[in-house]
């Protein structure tokens, strides 16, 4: 037996934030997992089965970026906790893998230095080594490693073929004979234990590396423009803009055909199936139901296009110092920019991103209002209603009214955010404790496309499961409910008239009549909760039912037929604030750790949405859109 | 704070990078946190510095400034770029570099 012989190897990964470490986990891996450019975007544990040059089974744990041992949030907390082998669920790892970016080694190594104290086996990879040699730095190797007393070895990480000699490098040094590991003697260190660090840190540098003294002319020139007080403003504000136009407008050809695709299998099942209770569940059940969401599909895609590249580019650090003044006046902390910027995408990922917030309550309050961003799962109910209401005019010639009005809802929605937590910073948290603002703006860097599309397919494969699944269960239920009980024999109104969802939909109708909402909105309201782009869905299964099987018909034909323009605005005016999603409840559960924060998001949100479309509805009325 | 290795330069000669403008250069002479900040310790915010290579001899620069009020800085400490506000810039004290060179040598 060699059971003894192939007993796993656990590396952990550790390094700062930027250092490119995501990137090295993947190519060692094969995993699929995020990269960016963005100071801490690791917040999850990912780990990683890789193979060996001698064919060694190694278990491979990508943590969090780090400054440091001492855990400043949670994402380092467990950075820390995983290295010191504090976490009860995980044995500590055998070796560390240590990753430092060598364009920027100076805070990397003073970490290595730190490090050294745990005293497990450590190897240093030098990452990015291309492009430290491109811009002239000259490292010797050896002296760099017998300096710092830790062997080193260079990679590149996004070229596959930079890993080998790395691959061959930790056979050779995890396999060696350990015998009895030092007990780790790592205490938090004190401002003099940094100090201490960092001049060891910079005493080694001077002694192996030359480096020319100038800095990334590339970064600094589009930096001059970027973070310009002025230009800067102005390309964050066109880049935002130019990101909804083309949610808008390029996603519209590729919409077209799925819809398209949808109505032609919608018309043959039709055309096969019996007229009856089966083809009314495949037609408005299964195929306008699914089909009236997959074809939003395009429009999250371009989103996450953009959110991913600004990622991967390194403009999210520079997002977060253009806007931390702006969202300071608000009570957030700038770097609560970037998960209320993925919130745009999905509340989920931006809830979950707040863990490289440190504060507590920094994190908090983002958590609390990153569902009024305006997330990809509202864009059907947006689409389909001003596609419905309003006119498709240009303004001051190159805008379209329609694009405007999205606009305008974004806005609406970032706005509310801001205000949210003004009045929260005010009224809630009695101790003003406003931690610093510090962040490493990174050098910017070419995306890599391979990666990108990865993560798109992801976004996609995600999208379309939840069309599959949740969302497919809550069509059929809607249809269920609206087809159930049958009509009796004889009956002149539409079958819809006697079923459960008429039933539910005008028990709940008096309280949503003062907002303009009907019975049928009140219904479709139900199935939302689950995923608030099924209530477009449910809209076209009601109307569908009431009408006869006309299914073919389109939704936003139908409403603009049923529906006064007061309601529509007081729809809109609902959605930008009901806490309509239940997995995001579900995500701040788990994120805050109880009920408390779920039941506070719930009721603010659901008395701003009625208070909102009250308002408009009212408005509306008096100005006679009746 | 009280590290012995704390350069102890004439505090007339050192001003706050806080107060400097855009295209300030200069070398740090010392770290000093002048307290608690809204409920951070000094320590941690010196820690804090530390970490980013922020120490006593680092060159600095600044780069940019934020669009309201110049806050916050991009400050080039050593080749690397770090977004602080002023408030914790004050903490960083600085000669100009005439006067760091003075004192390297």
């Amino acid at each position: 037996m060699t059971a003894i012989e192939v007993n796993d190897w656990r590396i952990a990964l550790v390094g700062t934030p930027n250092c490119g470490k995501t990137a090295l986990f993947n190519a060692l891996t094969g995993s699929r997992q995020k990269v960016a450019n963005y100071a801490g975007v690791t917040v999850e544990r990912k780990s990683g089965v890789l193979r060996t040059a001698s064919g060694h089974r190694v278990d491979l744990i990508d943590l969090p970026g780090t400054y440091s041992l001492r855990g400043r949030s949670p994402d380092e907390d467990i950075t820390r906790d995983v290295i010191l082998g504090k976490l009860a669920s995980e044995s500590p790892p055998d070796f560390l893998l240590c990753v430092a970016d060598a364009t920027n080694l100076r805070v990397a190594l003073r970490l290595v230095i730190e490090l050294k104290r745990v005293h497990r086996p450590m190897l240093l990879v030098l990452n990015m080594i291309d492009i430290a040699r491109r811009r002239g730095v000259d490292i010797d190797l050896d002296k760099l490693s017998a300096e710092l007393g830790v062997p080193v070895v260079t990679s590149t990480a996004v070229r596959r073929g930079g890993i080998d000699d790395l691959l061959c490098r930790i056979d050779e040094i995890a396999g060696k004979p350990t015998g009895a590991i030092a007990e780790s003697d790592w205490t938090t260190p004190a401002a003099s234990d940094l100090r201490a660090a960092q001049r060891e840190a910079d005493r080694v540098i001077r002694a192996a590396i030359s480096e020319p003294a100038k800095p990334d002319t590339w970064t600094t020139r589009v930096d001059a423009v970027l973070l310009h007080p002025v230009w800067g403003m102005v390309a964050l504000l066109l880049l935002l803009f130019v990101m909804f136009q083309a949610v808008f407008a390029w996603a519209e050809p590729a919409m077209e055909l799925i819809s398209q695709g949808f109505d032609a299998l919608g018309a043959l099942s039709a055309a096969v199936l019996p007229d009856g209770l089966l083809q009314s569940f495949i037609q408005n059940g299964v195929i306008s139901g699914v089909g009236s969401v997959i074809v939003f599909l395009p429009q999250i895609l371009i989103l996450f296009l953009f959110i991913l590249l600004l990622e991967d580019l390194g403009y999210m650090a520079r997002a977060a110092f253009l806007m931390d003044r702006i969202m300071g006046g608000a009570g957030l902390h700038g770097r609560a920019f970037i998960p209320l910027l993925s919130s745009f995408a999905c509340a989920i990922p931006g809830i979950m991103a707040t863990r490289v917030i440190d504060n507590k309550r920094d994190r908090l309050t983002t958590i609390m209002v990153a569902p009024l961003m305006t997330c990809s799962a509202r864009i059907p109910v947006y689409t389909l209603i001003i596609a419905a209401f309003v006119p498709n005019q240009p303004v001051l010639g190159v805008l379209g009214l329609q694009g405007l009005v999205m606009f305008g809802l974004y806005a609406l929605g970032i706005f509310s955010a801001l205000a949210v937590s003004f009045v929260a910073n005010r009224f809630f948290w009695r101790d003003s404790a406003t931690p610093p603002f510090m962040l490493e703006l990174p050098d910017y860097k070419l995306p890599q496309l391979r990666s990108v599309l990865m993560n798109l397919y992801q976004r996609a494969m995600a999208f379309l499961k939840r069309a599959g699944t949740t969302i497919f269960s809550m069509m059929v239920l809607i249809w269920f409910l609206a087809s159930f009980p049958r009509p009796p024999e004889g009956a002149t109104e539409p079958a819809i008239d006697f079923s459960l969802a008429a039933m539910i939909g005008r028990w709940i109708e008096p309280v949503l009549a003062p907002i303009g909402f009907n019975w049928q909105i009140s219904v479709a309201l139900i199935p939302g909760m689950a995923a608030r782009e099924v209530a477009v869905a449910s809209l076209g299964t009601v109307y569908a039912i009431e009408g006869g099987n006309e299914a073919a018909e389109q939704v936003g034909q139908m409403l603009a037929g049923q529906w006064s323009f007061a309601t529509a605005l007081a729809f809109l005016a609902w959605y930008v604030f009901a806490p309509q999603c239940a997995s995001t409840l579900a995500v701040i559960k788990r994120e805050t750790g109880g009920w408390r924060w779920v039941l506070t998001t719930f009721f603010y949100m659901l008395s701003m949405a009625y208070l909102a479309a009250f308002v408009t509805y009212r408005v509306a009325l008096a100005l006679g859109w009746g | 704070m009280s590290d012995p290795d704390t350069r102890t330069l004439e505090a007339t000669q050192a001003t706050p990078l806080g107060l400097a403008r855009r295209g300030f250069c200069g070398r740090v002479s010392a770290i000093m946190v002048g307290g608690d900040h809204l409920g951070v310790s000094a320590s941690e915010i010196e820690r804090r510095l530390l970490e980013f290579g922020i120490v006593e001899g680092a060159s600095v620069q600044i780069l940019h400034e934020g669009p309201v009020g110049r806050d916050p800085i991009a400050v080039r400490v050593n080749g690397t770029t770090i977004a602080l506000r002023r408030r914790e810039a004050m903490a960083i004290m600085v000669g100009d570099h005439d006067q760091a060179a003075k004192t390297a040598t």
